[in-house]
């Protein structure tokens, strides 16, 4: 039992240290924003796919394992993993990830978040305390997680430093022509009423100017209600909604029967990376958003 | 402390856009601080932290913003904005959440409540309405070396620490260490407290192996070791009191009981994952005590001194379309366990066939048993709000030999079964009304047709999903 204990740790201790920094997404935009920077200097393991709601993850033993080998975990934060990321970090067994230390970085502490409760209480759903924690949805933030993610990245990595930097301001170069282009596209979008099914596009309303008139969750994380959906219709009557929207990961029964009653479209957006098959990444999520929403006016 | 002025002076800025902030001001906003600061201790440490961010913003902010002008110059102007405060479940106060528990249950009365062919550990006969014991759970940092975690339940008469312990956070190489109070890592649902069960009540295999808390508690250490795979692999060793059945506390210097176990998991495509575990527990008695009856049927005072050896081989997997468990999730789970008790049994007790006065001496004889116990659950969640799941137990009392003792004492040999359905809506996260019915046969001669109505609460931070 010993021997093989040995030859295990023996095994174990002789694997060479992998070249490339190890990078543990827990949602596939900053998995992108990674590959983006580090390009071929990491390797992103992404803990959630588009299809999945990054609120309800387990801490499933294939998470831990992952976070055991990481170098860096790079997480939203204001609490949108709060159910298993902590979790996963704990168990891990890795010092290296714990919050406080370069390994952990949270993108929300760099930008500015939307929508912070004044009232922190759970009959008003489940709301994040920090603010609406959906903050990718908004490219300009982008500018701001991509450098210090990159400053990050070059702290773990120093010889690596000058690379990750270059990654970015060629990033940021495209991001910032992409931005045009995507502003000048979705102007027809200002000042359009939309209604969503949860707060997922909060930041995306923000940065292209259309109005969120309604939700299809009564309170944020509770499933949408008969009463509510109702509701909804029935307000069409006063201040139509132009749209409804969702994600890859939201059941579509709401919105299709809230379309079909109102007789308007209902959009799905990507969301994030890998929501439909032409955001294969962070440019082809913002360019298949616009696409959506203006083919959902016309 | 230069930075505090600033700070407000930058938070004043952001939110009030181009007014100045004169120094009455500040002056007002701090004596407002301090004041608040008496009563609200929690608003307070939120609102620096705002303070702080509202100042790395105003660093930031002019970078940013030429990149954003740059970017797009007519975006929309940005609205009054708050700045972000950092994400945890609170500032500098640890996390606090409460269980709220409670049921009805509608059962046979049966006084003597035990599993035949067991040792017969007394279990809870209660029926109509009550409320389980009140989890209060509080945790969070330590330092950057340490955390830890207290859980107290709370009952009509008395304060229980559930679980107090601290555990370590920088030590790395895939090392955990936890010490003081907890629940021993062996099997799946052993650390799992009664509010994360999918059922009302525990596999018999844990009242079996456990007694009414159906879950091993230990005073010790625990170290934890995650192997570098990309394959879950995790070990584990325990040392501790070992004051729990199936050991008895024993005053002395050194380990009382011992676990050792093995974890592996991974997943199978986006959709299933899994994790299988072995464990071994030793644990050894010094006067464990219980009614055993003698050959007349009269109750008798037994008392077991020696070692319980135990193995445990646990099972779980899930399923969810896309590995998204919101809407659709299925949750199968087994566990199997075999244990061996090895010492003597002293039987006593007046007028008894053992009775001392008789006998000429209180009867010693050897003990040694080898049972062993399983179950088997599916739990499916059709939609977001409903679960509905199975159960069935079987346990088998197996070898009991009583040595000197056989004449006087009488073991069953049985099988207790149970086949459990329960059903349940959970409003959110935080609340659930569960149904269950349940046939239990787990005392010879009784068929119990039990119906139990709960409801299970949490308040406060939010609870972790674990595996």
């Amino acid at each position: 039992m010993i021997r093989l204990l040995m030859t295990l740790l023996l095994a174990v201790a002789s694997v060479p240290a992998l070249a490339a920094l190890q990078v543990f997404a827990t949602v596939p935009e900053w998995g992108a924003l990674a590959r983006e920077i580090g390009g071929d200097k990491v390797s992103v393991f992404t803990a959630t796919t588009a299809l999945q709601d990054p609120h309800r993850i387990e801490a499933r033993p294939s998470l831990l394992a992952q976070a055991r080998r990481a170098d860096l975990v790079v997480a939203t934060g204001a609490d949108l993993e709060v159910g298993w990321l902590p979790l996963v970090v704990r168990d891990s067994g890795n010092a290296n990830i714990q919050p406080g230390r370069p390994g952990y970085f949270e993108a929300a502490r760099y930008v500015t978040l939307l929508d912070v409760p004044v009232v922190l209480d759970r009959s008003r759903g489940d709301i994040h305390a920090a603010g609406n924690p959906h903050i990718q949805l908004d490219p300009g933030n982008l500018f701001r997680i991509g450098e210090a993610l990159a400053a990050r990245m070059g702290e773990l990595d120093p010889p690596n430093a000058p690379a990750y930097q270059a990654g970015y301001k060629a990033f940021a170069g495209k991001w910032q022509a992409a931005i045009l282009r995507w502003e000048k596209e979705a102007l027809p979008l200002r000042g359009v009423p939309v209604l969503v099914h949860h707060d997922s596009f909060v930041y995306l309303a923000h940065w292209l100017g259309f109005k969120t008139t309604g939700t299809l969750e009564p309170k944020p994380g509770i499933e949408p209600t008969s009463g509510q959906l109702s509701g909804l219709v029935a307000r069409q009557q006063g201040a139509p909604a132009k749209m409804v929207l969702r994600t890859a990961y939201q059941s579509n029964g709401p919105s299709l029967w809230i379309a079909e009653k109102a007789g308007i479209p209902a959009v799905m957006l990507p969301f994030t990376v890998g929501g439909t098959p032409e955001a294969g990444d962070l440019f082809g999520l913002f360019d298949d958003t616009v696409q959506r929403m203006l083919k959902g006016l016309r | 402390m230069l930075q505090k002025p600033f700070a407000v002076a930058a938070l004043l800025a952001v939110s009030c856009g181009a007014q100045a902030a004169s120094d009455a001001d500040l002056a007002a906003i701090r004596s407002q601080i301090d004041e608040m600061k008496k009563s609200y201790e929690q608003r307070i440490a939120a609102l620096e932290k705002k303070l702080a961010q509202a100042e790395l913003d105003a660093q930031a902010k002019p970078a940013a913003q030429a990149e954003a002008k740059a970017a797009a110059p007519d975006r929309p102007a940005p609205g009054p904005v708050v700045a972000a405060a950092p994400a945890s479940a609170s500032a500098f106060n640890p996390e606090v959440s409460l269980i709220l528990q409670g049921q009805y249950v509608n059962t046979k009365d049966v006084p003597n409540r035990t599993i035949t062919g067991f040792w017969p550990n007394q279990l809870d006969n209660l029926r109509g309405f009550s409320i389980n014991e009140t989890e209060l759970v509080i945790g969070g940092g330590i330092d950057p070396y340490w955390r830890g975690r207290a859980i107290f339940a709370v009952n009509d008469d008395e304060v229980g620490v559930e679980e107090a312990w601290f555990q370590s956070s920088a030590i790395g190489h895939g090392i955990g260490l936890k010490g003081g109070r907890y629940r021993s890592g062996i099997g799946y649902l052993n650390e799992q407290h009664p509010h994360q069960w999918d059922f009302a009540n525990a596999p018999l295999m844990y009242i079996a192996m456990f007694g009414s808390d159906a879950s091993f508690r230990e005073d010790g250490v625990q170290l934890k070791w995650l192997a570098p795979t990309p394959l879950f692999l995790e070990f584990g060793a325990e040392a501790g009191r070992g004051a729990n059945y199936p050991g008895t506390d024993r005053n002395r210097n050194g380990v009382g009981a011992w676990a050792l176990y093995a974890h592996l998991g991974d997943d199978l495509g986006v959709s299933n994952s899994w994790r299988a575990g072995a464990s071994y527990l030793r644990t050894s008695s010094d006067n464990r005590e219980a009614e055993l009856y003698d050959i007349n049927g009269l109750p008798a005072l037994a008392s077991f001194s020696g070692d319980t050896d135990t193995w445990l081989a646990d099972f779980v997997w899930k399923w969810a379309p896309d590995g998204n468990p919101k809407y659709q999730n299925f949750k199968f789970q087994s566990e199997y366990f075999w244990r061996k008790d090895k010492g003597s049994l002293n039987c006593s007790g007046l007028g008894t066939a053992c009775d001392p006065l008789a006998a000429g001496d209180t009867v010693t004889g050897d003990y040694n048993t080898n049972q062993r116990g399983w179950y088997a659950q599916g739990v499916f969640q059709f939609t977001p709000n409903w679960r509905a799941g199975l159960r069935y137990d079987q346990l088998d009392s197996g070898v009991q030999n009583l040595g000197a003792n056989a004449a006087n004492l009488v073991v069953e040999d049985y099988r207790p079964k149970r086949a459990t359905a329960m059903v349940d809506y959970s409003w959110s996260e935080y609340s659930r009304m569960r149904l269950q019915y349940a046939q239990d046969k787990s005392m010879y001669g009784i068929t119990d047709n039990q119906w139990i109505l709960q409801y299970i609460m949490s308040l406060g931070a939010h609870g972790a999903h674990k595996f």
